[in-house]
């Protein structure tokens, strides 16, 4: 297996007198799909927005292609080419495709936006991940269905040559040819070699398209499996239980968290 | 006409590639982008868009055929080539408020108060000239010019605090006109009356996008304080601006024959010359693009309107033999300009784009690392010297800076012009051509009912209200279309 691309070691993070992460460790391996999985409450928006830099961590530390990093703020991620695919999509509505995708780095000339050269590798990015359901790049996003709408803000995070992509119950609000759609497009950035950490509620999603899975009970790592030696039904028992079988949390820390 | 071969080197693997049974929505691989429109094309998609709820101009477009045929009933004079001439000078000041008030309503924001700030800064300008310059003091007021100083260079510095550039430096422009006298000047005048606008654009804006305060409360605030702010700075006392021949030029003056003709060959030849030269470079490098055809027919269309009106204004259009009228008025190519830069600043620029986005979508703005303050900030100066510039236009028409000068309904007419030429009071969705076409459907109202003495001027209100209604009810219409599908 290729060296992990970043790596997350005994996370902590509190709220005041609340303990949300404890000694958080996670990994995502270029070329797979990680899935992170928990309850609500189990903190899986607060590793995410920890390693976004949204929160600042209380201690542990984060490797980036095995180097420790220090991520402060939204912009540190993007420069090592971590990109977000949030939950209610950032997108906006009125401006098209193209522009959506380039919105905040426009391509310049002679300080006037060179929309042509936007326009190709806007095409580019979507050719390249395969998508076939837009019938051009200058439509505007209103106009979109939501699986489509997934897909451009997904292909908006691969545009910059990025390296990890976290994606944010990317199907939650989607029909079932939707849902096809983006999950065969997350697939593909794996297999394009990019880290993939995706968060969603629906196992049928998760035993398809991920590789591993890194199931979190109340702030802890319960267990860290492979899809392809698990099962719906341990995974679903490492979320609400914090174990399963020989899998877990011990029996005491598990009961201590309640 | 036929359809244009698909350009070979797009998307190669979008075509060949093995999983067909992907649901498709609408025609996909990018088919749109790779046939070009031709003219067919482009009359269908303008038809489709209309059903799908974007009008874009045609409402005011209809809007201002219909009211033209009904004031043509009603006066044959309506139609006259004096007329006609003298309707850019009526409503320079309603396009030019509505031009600044674009960029504020593509936010979602408003500026209630556009109107009266064109009120104290013409006013301002016209006691400079009053008053030999400013720094001589304004009689009635000595200590209000110093504080006229202070808030201008205080509204720089937060201009530059909150990264914008250009607004603070023309604000600082204005400063050193008055403090070296120069605005006893006519032109330096009215550049300071742009300057303090953009003073108060940056306060505005600041109150809006840093302190938080809803914009229809800061800008109703301003709307009240600067009508009294402008009997201080008039002191009680209207000033004529009609003994200064630029001033007065502004609305009343036109350009020779000879520039006019100028000015229209640059204008349709710079558009023909963009557009072409856009099309043909997008069909070079594969990119969605008209074609030569459409291109070609759009622009004549254009140009022959365009050649058109200036034949007709370089005619002698007084009804007055003693003296010759003729040529563009000043008051229809300075407008016309004005949307130029405002569409090219829109269009082409990041900060355009920014703009649209923040309109748009606010949240999706600040993610994409967009300073979403910069932006409004930004627009709020924009709008307010638009809004200054326009008070020096109305100040033009009406022959002086008057005490109510820029209160009352003008403002809420600048708006009025901009949603009906198809600008969106939810933002995200406007042009500044909206501005233009909307002032002249407000404009030949009036203009049209003035024409029969019969007629009393209590229809002007009543009709402009209708039209506005009408305009509201297709933009909520479509919007409701758009929504649904």
């Amino acid at each position: 297996m290729a060296d992990p691309i970043l790596e997350v070691r005994g996370l902590n993070k509190s709220f005041g007198p609340v303990h949300v992460l404890h000694d958080v460790d996670l990994t995502v391996y270029p070329g797979q799909v990680t899935a992170l999985v928990g309850d609500n409450g189990a903190g899986k928006s607060t590793l995410v927005k920890t390693i976004a830099g949204i929160n600042s961590l209380d201690s542990g530390e984060i490797l980036f292609e095995g180097a420790p990093v220090t991520i402060s703020d939204p912009s540190d991620a993007a420069k090592l080419g971590i990109e977000f695919v949030y939950q209610d999509l950032a997108l906006a509505d009125n401006l098209d495709i193209t522009q959506n995708m380039f919105l905040g780095r426009e391509i310049r000339r002679f300080g006037f936006m060179a929309d042509g050269e936007m326009e190709r590798k806007a095409r580019e990015t979507l050719t390249g991940l395969s998508v076939r359901t837009v019938s051009s790049v200058r439509q505007v996003v209103a106009n979109l269905s939501g699986g489509q709408r997934q897909t451009v803000a997904i292909a908006k995070a691969v545009l910059w040559n990025s390296r990890i992509v976290f994606l944010d119950e990317p199907t939650a609000a989607l029909g079932v040819a939707q849902t096809r759609q983006v999950l065969d497009l997350v697939r593909r950035l794996a297999d394009q070699g990019l880290g993939v950490l995706l968060i969603s509620h629906n196992m049928n999603d998760v035993m398809e398209v991920a590789d591993r899975v890194v199931a979190l009970y109340l702030g802890r790592v319960a267990a860290e499996v492979e899809t392809k030696n698990s099962s719906v039904t341990e995974i679903v028992e490492l979320i609400t239980t914090g174990r399963s079988g020989n899998l877990g949390l011990a029996p005491a820390t598990a009961n201590e968290s309640i | 006409m036929s359809e244009q071969t698909t350009h070979p080197t797009t998307t190669p693997a979008a075509r060949s590639g093995p999983d067909t049974d992907q649901t498709t929505e609408r025609a996909s691989s990018f088919s749109l982008d790779i046939d070009r429109r031709n003219v067919r094309d482009a009359v269908r998609g303008y038809l489709d868009r209309l059903r799908s709820g974007e009008p874009g101009a045609l409402p005011s477009v209809l809007g201002l055929l219909v009211l033209g045929v009904i004031f043509y009933l009603v006066s044959d004079r309506f139609l006259s080539a004096n007329n006609i001439g003298n309707l850019p000078g009526q409503g320079a000041y309603i396009a030019i408020i509505a031009l600044g008030l674009v960029f504020v309503l593509l936010l979602g924001e408003i500026d209630l108060a556009a109107g009266t700030t064109g009120g104290i800064c013409a006013g301002a300008a016209a006691q400079a000239l009053a008053s030999h310059g400013l720094r001589h003091g304004i009689p009635g007021a000595g200590a209000l010019y110093w504080i006229v100083i202070v808030a201008m260079v205080a509204a720089a510095g937060l201009g530059f605090y909150l990264r914008a550039i250009t607004g603070p430096v023309i604000v600082l422009i204005g400063v050193v006109i008055t403090l070296t006298g120069l605005d006893s000047r006519p032109v330096f005048a009215i550049i300071f009356a742009v300057a303090l606008g953009a003073a108060v654009g940056i306060f505005s804006g600041w109150l809006v996008a840093s302190v938080g305060i809803p914009s229809f409360i800061v800008t109703l605030a301003l709307f009240l304080a600067w009508q009294g702010l402008l009997l201080f700075l008039l002191n009680s006392q209207p000033i004529g601006t009609n003994g200064y021949p630029l001033w007065y030029g502004l609305a009343h003056d036109n350009m020779s024959p000879f520039w006019s003709w100028v000015f229209t060959i640059a204008v349709v030849g710079g558009y023909l010359a963009y557009t072409i030269f856009k099309s043909l470079r997008a069909q070079a490098k594969g990119l969605a693009a008209d074609t030569m055809q459409l291109v070609l027919v759009r622009g004549l269309l254009i140009a022959v309107v365009a050649i058109v009106i200036t034949a007709l204004a370089n005619q002698n259009r007084n009804t007055n033999q003693f003296k010759v009228i003729n040529g563009l008025p000043w008051a229809l190519t300075i407008p016309v300009m004005l949307m130029i830069v405002c569409t090219i600043a829109l269009t082409k620029t990041t900060w355009g784009r920014h703009l649209f986005a923040t309109g748009g979508n606010a949240e999706a703005a600040r993610r994409a690392g967009i300073d979403v303050v910069h932006i409004k900030v930004t627009a709020f100066t924009i709008c307010s010297a638009f809004g200054a510039l326009g008070g020096v236009f109305l100040a033009s028409n009406t022959g002086g800076a008057q005490l109510d000068l820029g209160s009352g309904n003008i403002l809420l007419f600048a708006v009025a012009a901009a949603v009906i030429g198809g600008t969106s009071l939810f933002g995200g969705r406007g042009r500044p051509r909206d501005a233009i076409i909307g002032a002249l459907v407000i404009v030949i109202i009036p203009n049209g009912i003035g024409l029969r003495p019969s007629l009393p001027a209590s229809y002007q209100n009543l009709i402009t209200g209708a039209v506005l209604l009408v305009a509201a009810a297709v933009d909520a219409l479509s919007r409701r279309r758009s929504a649904s599908r």
